[in-house]
C-alpha cells in the first residue's frame, strides 16, 4: 500500500479545515474521545451553531481557535483500504504563505478549494502558482459550498472554465474539478447524486485514491547526495545518504561530484546486512571499491550520467521574510547536503500573482516570487529542479538571525563562471607589498554619519604617508560621486554600495596598498561580507563610536537636521538602522573633536 | 531482509533526519523516555549509523514516578545495546518531595519534566535534542515542524515557526538557542506498533496484558505500582487483565482492560481501537490548549 502526501490550499474561508475534518470523520479516523472534545470545542469556539465545527479538529493552536483562522500547517493522517494519506492543511491568509509553502514542498498532489460564491480569487492564484512552482503536477479543484449556490451546474461550470483559462501557463498535468459541500458532505466521501445529479465524476476521496503518487524518480539515473561519512574504524568507510533517484547495485560504476573521481559500488550496507539493490527514497550506506575522497555535500551518481557542478544559477525564488531580499547581501544556503554562502546578483523579474506578468524589480518582499540569479561561493553539484527535486531545491538563510528566508529552485546553470577563468599572475600581492616595504591591509572605518570616520581616516593617512607608506582612502561621499553615483540610500542600494567598495578595496590590497575605507556601512552582514574577501588578519574593522546625540549635535553637513525635518529619508540613525560591530578589532570613542589626533595612535599599534 | 514499502519510506525519512543532526549539531542528545516510540526511535538511530555505534548519548529525564518495570527495562536496554545513557532528576523537586499525588499532575509535570528537561539540557549544553513525539498524537504537535526551533530559554513560539521546505533542514542556530528534532513526526500509532512487530523491537512488558493490581478512579484503571499510591477509604486493589497503550508517570497514566498478551494481539487491538492513545494521559486534560502551553514553556 502506498502513501500519498497531499495538501489542501486556497483562500481563507474556502473551507479547507472543514473539508479535512469531514474526510477524517467519514473515513472513521476520529476517535471517540476526540469527538467528545470536538463537541465541547464546537460549543465553545464553533462557528456552525449547533453542528460540529470540523475545522476545530485541525486548527490546533490556541490562537487559531480563538481567532477562527489557520496560522500554520497541520499534518493529519488517515487511510482507506486503497491508500495511506498524509494531509497537510495549509493556511489561506496571504500573511502565512510561507507555512503554506512548507506544506506544499513535500506534497505529491493538491486539493485547491474555491468558494462557489466567490470564484477564483487572488489567493487562489497565488497558491496555484506556488503549487505549480514546487512541482506538484496533479490538482483537484474542489469547488466548495455548492449548497450555498443551490447546487448550480452553471456556477460550477463557470468557475471551472475561469480556472482552466488562468492555469494555462502553469505546469499541471491534470486538473480535476469536483463540486463539493464539505459542510454537508456531498462528493467528499459519499457522492452527491441527489443534490447534483448532473455530476458524474469522482468524489474527492476517489480522486485521492487514484491520483498518481509516483514522481518518476525511480526511472531516473542513480543519484545520491552524501549526508554523512560513516567511519567507525580504519577498516570501514561508508557513504551514507538518501537516494534521490534511480537504482543502485553492487558493481555499478559511479562518479563523484565535484571531484570527478570514479569508482564502483562494492557493497550496499543496511542494518539488516548487505542489500542487493538500493532504490530512490531509501536511506542507505555505500561502500566503494576504491579509496576515493568523498565528503558530506558531495554527490555520488551513475558514471553514465555524472552530475555537473556550477556556481551561478538562474532560479525561481519564493521570499519568506519580512526583511526584503537584498541583492548583493550574502545569505547562507543549503542545497541537498551542501552548505554554501550565496548572493543574489540580479533580479530578472518579479511575478505578478494575478496576471503572471513579469515585473521589473530591485528586491523581493515577503511572499513575492521572482526569477533571480544566484551566485554560490563554490561550485555545487546540481540538477534542474524540474528534473530532480532533491538536487535542484535550496533554501536561503539569514546569516545573522539564522531564519529561513527564501526557497529556491534551480532552472539552469549560467555558464559564466566556467568560461571566465581566473588568470593566474606571477607577481603576487606580497611581492608588490614587499617592494613598498609594507604589508597590505584594509582598515575599515564604520560608524554613524558625523562620528569622525573621515576626519580620523584623513589624519591616519597623513601620518602613514609621512612614514613612507603607500596608502589610498576610499571615502563614502567621494565614491558616491563616481563609481556608485547610480545608487541611492535604500537598504538594497546600501548593500550594493558596500559590495562594490569592498571589491575595490580588495583590488587595492592586492596591489600591495594600505587601504583606508571610511563608510557608514551600517549593516553587520555587509561588513562580514567585506571581511570575507580578505585573508585572515588583513581586514581591520575600526568602530568609530560616538553617541547619536553627539553626532546630531555636531551635524557637520547639516544632514541630521534635514532628516529630522523629513527632507531626507533612509538616513542612518534616524529612520534607517545602524548595527554596531560586536567585536571590532579597534574601537575609537570620539566624545569630542579634540580627541581625534590622539586616536590615530591606536591602529598603528595593532 | 527487505522491509515493507510503507515502513521503508517512513524509516528512510527518519534515518535521514537523524543523520542530518549528527552531521551538523555541535552536541546532540536523544531523549529516551523508555516507551514504545523511544524504542522505535532508538532502533532507527542504530540503523542510521550501522555498523558504527550511535554517535550521541541518550538521556532519560527521571521524574521518580516511572513504573518500576520501565526503569528495569531502561537499564537492561542500555546494558545490552551499549549506548551512553544519562539520567537526570530535578534536584529541587527531589529535595522538596514533589510528586503527582501530593502536588497535582500539572505542578509535578512542570517541575519534574519541563523544568528538569531544561536544567539537564543547560547542564550538558546540548543544542539538538531528539524527541519521539508524533504529529498524530495531539493537535498542537500536528502543527510542529520536524526541526522545531527554540529560542533562548527553550521557548517555542508556535506563531513564528521557521518555514521548513522539502527535506532541507535549517540547522543554523545562535548561541543559547536549541532545536527539538522529531524523527517520528510522520508516524502514526498504528505505524509504530506494526513496525515494532515487523522489526521485533523489545518493549516494556507493561504494553502487554497481564494480571495487575489496579484501582478504578474516575472510570480509569490506575496501577498500584508501589506503596506510594495512597488508597482512598474503602478502595481495595483488585487484580485485572490490564495493559498500557502509552506510558508516563504511573499515577498519571491509566491502563486499559485487555487480553492482548502478544504483539499480534496488541496490534490487532490498536487497529480496532475507537479512542485515542492519549486518552490515558491525564496531563493532557488539564485544560484546553494545555499541551501547547506546556510546549511553549519547554515541554516536549
Amino acid at each position: 500500500m502506498d502513501t500519498l502526501r497531499f495538501i489542501t490550499c486556497g483562500s481563507v474561508d474556502d473551507g479547507k479545515s472543514t473539508l479535512i475534518g469531514r474526510l477524517l470523520y467519514e473515513t472513521k479516523l476520529i476517535f471517540e474521545d476526540q469527538l467528545e472534545a470536538l463537541k465541547l470545542d464546537s460549543q465553545k469556539f464553533g462557528t456552525q451553531g449547533e453542528r460540529l465545527d470540523f475545522a476545530l479538529l485541525v486548527d490546533g493552536l490556541q490562537a487559531e481557535r480563538e481567532q477562527g483562522i489557520t496560522i500554520d500547517v497541520a499534518y493529519r493522517f488517515f487511510a482507506t483500504p486503497a491508500r495511506r494519506f498524509i494531509v497537510a492543511d495549509t493556511p489561506g491568509h496571504e500573511q502565512y504563505t510561507r507555512n503554506m509553502a512548507t506544506g506544499a514542498s513535500t506534497a505529491q498532489a493538491a486539493i485547491l478549494l474555491i468558494d462557489a460564491r466567490k470564484g477564483v480569487l487572488t489567493q487562489t492564484k497565488r497558491h496555484s502558482r506556488i503549487v505549480s512552482m514546487l512541482g506538484i503536477r496533479h490538482v483537484a479543484l474542489a469547488i466548495n459550498k455548492m449548497d450555498l449556490v443551490n447546487w448550480s451546474k452553471e456556477a460550477f461550470d463557470e468557475i471551472e472554465l475561469a480556472y482552466r483559462r488562468f492555469a494555462q501557463d502553469l505546469s499541471f498535468e491534470t486538473i480535476t474539478a469536483i463540486p463539493v459541500s464539505a459542510l454537508e458532505g456531498q462528493n467528499v466521501v459519499e457522492p452527491g447524486q441527489v443534490e447534483m445529479p448532473w455530476y458524474e465524476g469522482k468524489t474527492l476521496l476517489n480522486w485521492l485514491e487514484t491520483v498518481p503518487a509516483d514522481q518518476g524518480e525511480m526511472n531516473a539515473p542513480f543519484v545520491m547526495p552524501v549526508q554523512w561519512v560513516n567511519r567507525p574504524n580504519l577498516d570501514f568507510r561508508g557513504f551514507a545518504g538518501r537516494i534521490a533517484s534511480g537504482l543502485v547495485e553492487p558493481g555499478d560504476a559511479v562518479r563523484i561530484s565535484p571531484s570527478g573521481a570514479q569508482s564502483t559500488v562494492k557493497q550496499i550496507v543496511v542494518y539488516e546486512g548487505l542489500q542487493q539493490t538500493g532504490a530512490a527514497g531509501q536511506s542507505i550506506t555505500l561502500i566503494l571499491a576504491d579509496d576515493v575522497d568523498v565528503s558530506r555535500g558531495d554527490v555520488i551518481a551513475s558514471a553514465a550520467h555524472p552530475i555537473e557542478c556550477a556556481d551561478q544559477f538562474e532560479t525561481d525564488v519564493l521570499w519568506m521574510s519580512e526583511h526584503t531580499l537584498l541583492p548583493g547581501r550574502p545569505y547562507a544556503a543549503l542545497i541537498h547536503s551542501k552548505s554554501a554562502s550565496v548572493t543574489i546578483t540580479h533580479i530578472k523579474y518579479r511575478l505578478d500573482i494575478n496576471t503572471g506578468a513579469h515585473l521589473a524589480a530591485r528586491t523581493l518582499a515577503l511572499n513575492e516570487i521572482g526569477a533571480v540569479t544566484v551566485s554560490f561561493d563554490r561550485p555545487v553539484p546540481f540538477l534542474p529542479f524540474a528534473e530532480n527535486k532533491r538536487l535542484g531545491a535550496f533554501i536561503l538563510i539569514d546569516k545573522l538571525t539564522n531564519d529561513t528566508v527564501g526557497a529556491g529552485l534551480i532552472r539552469f546553470a549560467l555558464r559564466r563562471a566556467s568560461n571566465v577563468h581566473w588568470q593566474a599572475l606571477e607577481v603576487t600581492k606580497s611581492a608588490r607589498a614587499k617592494l613598498k616595504h609594507q604589508e597590505a591591509r584594509c582598515l575599515w572605518f564604520t560608524g554613524l554619519s558625523g562620528s569622525g570616520k573621515s576626519t580620523i581616516a584623513n589624519l591616519l593617512e597623513k601620518r602613514l604617508h609621512a612614514e613612507g607608506k603607500h596608502t589610498y582612502i576610499l571615502d563614502g561621499d567621494n565614491v558616491r560621486h563616481g563609481l556608485n553615483r547610480d545608487l541611492g540610500f535604500t537598504e538594497a542600494d546600501r548593500v550594493e554600495n558596500i559590495r562594490r567598495v569592498a571589491e575595490v578595496a580588495k583590488l587595492l590590497v592586492d596591489a600591495g596598498l594600505i587601504v583606508i575605507v571610511a563608510f557608514i556601512s551600517p549593516f553587520r552582514s555587509e561588513r562580514e561580507m567585506a571581511r570575507g574577501l580578505f585573508d585572515p588578519g588583513e581586514f581591520i574593522e575600526i568602530f568609530v563610536d560616538a553617541p547619536l546625540e553627539e553626532c546630531e549635535r555636531r551635524d557637520v553637513k547639516g544632514l541630521y537636521a534635514k532628516a529630522r525635518r523629513g527632507e531626507l529619508i533612509n538616513f542612518t540613525g534616524i529612520d534607517s538602522a545602524y548595527e554596531p560591530p560586536l567585536a571590532p578589532e579597534v574601537r575609537v570613542r570620539t566624545i569630542n573633536m579634540s580627541s581625534m589626533p590622539r586616536a590615530i595612535q591606536r591602529p598603528r599599534k595593532q | 531482509m527487505m522491509t515493507s514499502d510503507v515502513y521503508s519510506e517512513l524509516e528512510s525519512e527518519s534515518i535521514e533526519i537523524i543523520r542530518e543532526v549528527a552531521a551538523t549539531a555541535r552536541k546532540p542528545v536523544m531523549l529516551y523516555s523508555i516507551g514504545k516510540d523511544s524504542s522505535v526511535m532508538l532502533r532507527l538511530a542504530q540503523k542510521a549509523f550501522y555498523p558504527a555505534p550511535i554517535p550521541f548519548p541518550l538521556m532519560h529525564i527521571d521524574t521518580g514516578w516511572k513504573f518500576r518495570e520501565m526503569i528495569a527495562f531502561r537499564d537492561r536496554t542500555a546494558r545490552q545495546l551499549g549506548f551512553q545513557l544519562i539520567t537526570y532528576t530535578n534536584p529541587r523537586g527531589a529535595a522538596e518531595g514533589i510528586g503527582p499525588i501530593t502536588h497535582g499532575s500539572a505542578y509535578h509535570t512542570d517541575v519534574m519534566k519541563t523544568e528538569a528537561l531544561k536544567q539537564a539540557l543547560d547542564l550538558h549544553g546540548f543544542d539538538f535534542v531528539f524527541g519521539g513525539a508524533r504529529r498524530d498524537e495531539e493537535k498542537s504537535r500536528a502543527k510542529e515542524r520536524i526541526f522545531s526551533f527554540r529560542a533562548v530559554g527553550h521557548r517555542w513560539d508556535p506563531k513564528a515557526q521557521r518555514p521548513e521546505l522539502w527535506n532541507l533542514y535549517n540547522t543554523r542556530i545562535n548561541a543559547g538557542e536549541t532545536v527539538r528534532v522529531f524523527p517520528l513526526s510522520n508516524w502514526t500509532e498504528a505505524d509504530i506498533w506494526q513496525y515494532i512487530r515487523q522489526e521485533n523491537i523489545p518493549i516494556v512488558p507493561l504494553y502487554f496484558a497481564a494480571r495487575r493490581p489496579v484501582v478504578n478512579r474516575y472510570g480509569q484503571w490506575i496501577l498500584v505500582d508501589d506503596h506510594r499510591l495512597p488508597l482512598e477509604p474503602g478502595e481495595e486493589p483488585e487484580l485485572r487483565m490490564i495493559r498500557f497503550r502509552t506510558l508516563g508517570c504511573y499515577p498519571l497514566t491509566a491502563g486499559i482492560e485487555s487480553h492482548a498478551t502478544t504483539l499480534d494481539e496488541v496490534v490487532a487491538e490498536i487497529l480496532g481501537a475507537n479512542t485515542s492513545e492519549r486518552q490515558g494521559r491525564i496531563i493532557d486534560h488539564d485544560g484546553a490548549g494545555s499541551m501547547e502551553r506546556k510546549k511553549q514553556e519547554g515541554y516536549f
